[in-house]
């Protein structure tokens, strides 16, 4: 188990926290509502390398599913997002 | 299977992470931040999901983790050239650097 949970896997989590950090800044910060909806989409992938790796030091399989689901989620939030903004129907 | 290639692997997609949420922060423009973020984040992700493959080897989980890269490989550049779009129907100006923009050119041929 201690081979397991090394060092490494925290620091790579670490360093994807802090890059939710910035996309969280740029949702708070962004002067338009593309730029809160890009990063919003940014944080949903970074999500699934934060599955991935939760994946590598826990050693169960079945978080994986937690991110196949996830990035299903955002890119169907990211177009109906996107198709709103665009003040279109969904049919065109 | 190999744990030191795929360390590297995983090692190498965090970084491109970090670039793109920097590159999100620093540019100017939403166009800009699209660009920069949507790429490195894409290759970054799917880097670390195919180092996550060499790590657990064939099994459920790596199957699993090879399919969420093929997954976000085809989805992410359709919602990032979706939402380009929606911002230049929606009016949101180019920064004041910009050269060219051919999407307006194409608009009025319309």
């Amino acid at each position: 188990m201690n081979q397991i949970v090394s060092t490494w896997p925290m620091v790579f989590m670490l360093i994807i926290v802090f890059s939710g950090f910035l996309c969280l800044y740029r949702i708070a910060r962004g002067p338009t509502a593309p730029d809160r909806t890009v990063a919003i989409d940014i944080l949903g992938t970074l999500l699934v390398g934060i599955c991935a790796i939760v994946t590598w030091i826990s050693g169960k399989g079945y978080y994986m599913y937690i991110g196949i689901s996830w990035a299903l989620l955002s890119f169907i939030g990211t177009i109906a997002l996107a198709k709103y903004l665009e003040g279109s129907n969904f049919d065109e | 299977m190999n744990e030191t290639f795929g360390t590297v692997l995983i090692a190498i997609g965090v970084l491109f992470d970090l670039f793109g949420c920097i590159g999100l922060v620093r540019l100017p423009d939403v166009y800009n931040r699209l660009q920069a973020a949507t790429k490195c984040v894409t290759l970054g992700t799917c880097m670390i999901l195919i180092g996550l493959f060499f790590i657990m080897g064939i099994g459920s989980a790596g199957i699993r983790a090879l399919l969420c890269a093929v997954f976000i490989l085809l989805t992410s550049p359709v919602a990032a050239h979706a939402l380009a779009r929606a911002a230049h129907r929606s009016g949101i100006k180019l920064w004041e650097g910009s050269v060219v923009d051919k999407y307006i050119e194409v608009d009025k041929q319309r």
